[in-house]
């Protein structure tokens, strides 16, 4: 088919400028090395999800999983645009060309899909982070962030409801289905601890809300769940993982090869 | 109904949408799927068709709850009122002399 003949539906830059909310702002050293830990955190994960596309338990729960990672890449792609306004790159050559020691992202976002109830126990975690982080985050002093924020949490609290409304139903239903997602708790569980560990970033920007004052709002949240589907807090230590200086799990290289190897293979291509 | 994931095998049940996409106006059915129970059935209702801001309500109706007409009575059922012109409002002559009509 011609070009003179094909219906005309295409996505411009402006079209996609659009979706951006902080468009005209230009963010300081801290605010853009802040947006990066945040928008990687959402980035790998709606890498992640995406995986689930055709393989949910039913389609239904394809569509569930692929909105609430689009949701995400929505995030990221904005929390990126802002870091990068300050760092004289576009959203796309901080997600397609920075190696992993570049991401900031928590070991808990890499943590492996799993079964389905490894990825609504991780969804259930990340989402109740984020929906406490952009609540506090939208009162940002920071523009830029807290318009994010704003627009993101909205999402974000669609994307708890999911994760909330999936573990009662695993944790209520059969004895597989209740052992599976006890285990998928144990297995992350561990990674809550770096969410809420403040650093030299955290001592000199306040913008944002330190990471140790979320740490309460969030564990009422997952408490009250748990205690709702009578499941036990896992007893776990916490993981080491160091995310926000570049320290990785195993788990991140293939995300990110997975996720660049066509933008490097054609660098120049558009679609 | 078994629980949903039970055997491994069997479908979670069927639920008939209903979306409505503005204030004033009437929910109209939009499709249907399937959900384990009726509060997935909302939530997969507003992932499958309010995606792209068409809806301000959705309800969800257990398609088994449907009572339908039979497909093979249509006759029966439909074909009556042809002919009886009478019982629309505009087979009959307005009236000389009556006012507000």
């Amino acid at each position: 088919m011609s070009a003179e003949t094909e219906p005309s539906v295409t996505v411009t830059d402006v079209e996609l400028d659009a979706e951006l909310t902080s468009t005209g702002l230009v963010a300081s050293a801290d605010e853009a090395e802040y947006a990066l830990r945040i928008g990687d955190d959402s980035l790998i994960l709606a890498q992640q999800l995406g995986w689930w596309i055709s393989r949910a338990p039913e389609l239904e729960e394809d569509l569930a999983l692929g909105n609430i990672a689009l949701d995400l890449l929505g995030h990221a792609r904005n929390l990126l645009h802002f870091a990068g306004t300050a760092l004289g790159k576009t959203e796309d050559e901080l997600a397609y060309f920075r190696d992993e020691h570049e991401f900031r992202s928590a070991w808990l976002f890499e943590q492996p899909n799993g079964d389905f109830g490894h990825t609504i126990a991780r969804g259930l975690l990340t989402s109740a982070f984020q929906f406490e982080l952009y609540t506090q985050l939208a009162e940002s002093s920071s523009p830029g962030l807290a318009g994010i924020a704003a627009k993101s949490v909205k999402e974000v609290a669609y994307h708890r409801d999911h994760a909330v409304q999936w573990t009662l139903r695993l944790a209520g239903g059969t004895d597989e289905s209740r052992s599976r997602i006890e285990r998928a708790l144990i297995n992350t569980w561990p990674y809550l601890d770096e969410l809420f560990r403040d650093d030299e970033l955290h001592e000199r920007f306040d913008a944002a809300p330190r990471p140790s004052a979320l740490r309460e709002p969030v564990m009422n949240v997952l408490r009250q769940v748990l205690a709702e589907a009578e499941l036990d807090e896992p007893k776990t230590s916490e993981s080491s993982g160091d995310g926000r200086h570049g320290h990785h799990s195993t788990y991140l290289g293939p995300i990110l090869a997975e996720m660049q190897v066509l933008a490097r293979r054609h660098p120049d291509a558009s679609w | 109904m078994a629980t949903a994931g039970a055997t491994g095998d069997e479908q979670w049940p069927m639920w008939e949408v209903f979306v409505r996409a503005s204030r004033g106006l009437s929910h109209v059915h939009a499709g249907s799927l399937h959900a384990p129970d009726e509060t997935m059935a909302l939530r997969n209702a507003r992932d499958l068709y309010t995606r792209r801001g068409e809806g301000v309500s959705i309800w969800v109706v257990p398609a088994s709850e449907i009572t339908t007409s039979d497909p093979g009575s249509k006759e029966a059922f439909f074909e009556s009122p042809a002919g009886k012109n009478y019982r629309h409002a505009t087979y009959y002559e307005k009236s000389q002399g009556v006012p507000h009509l």
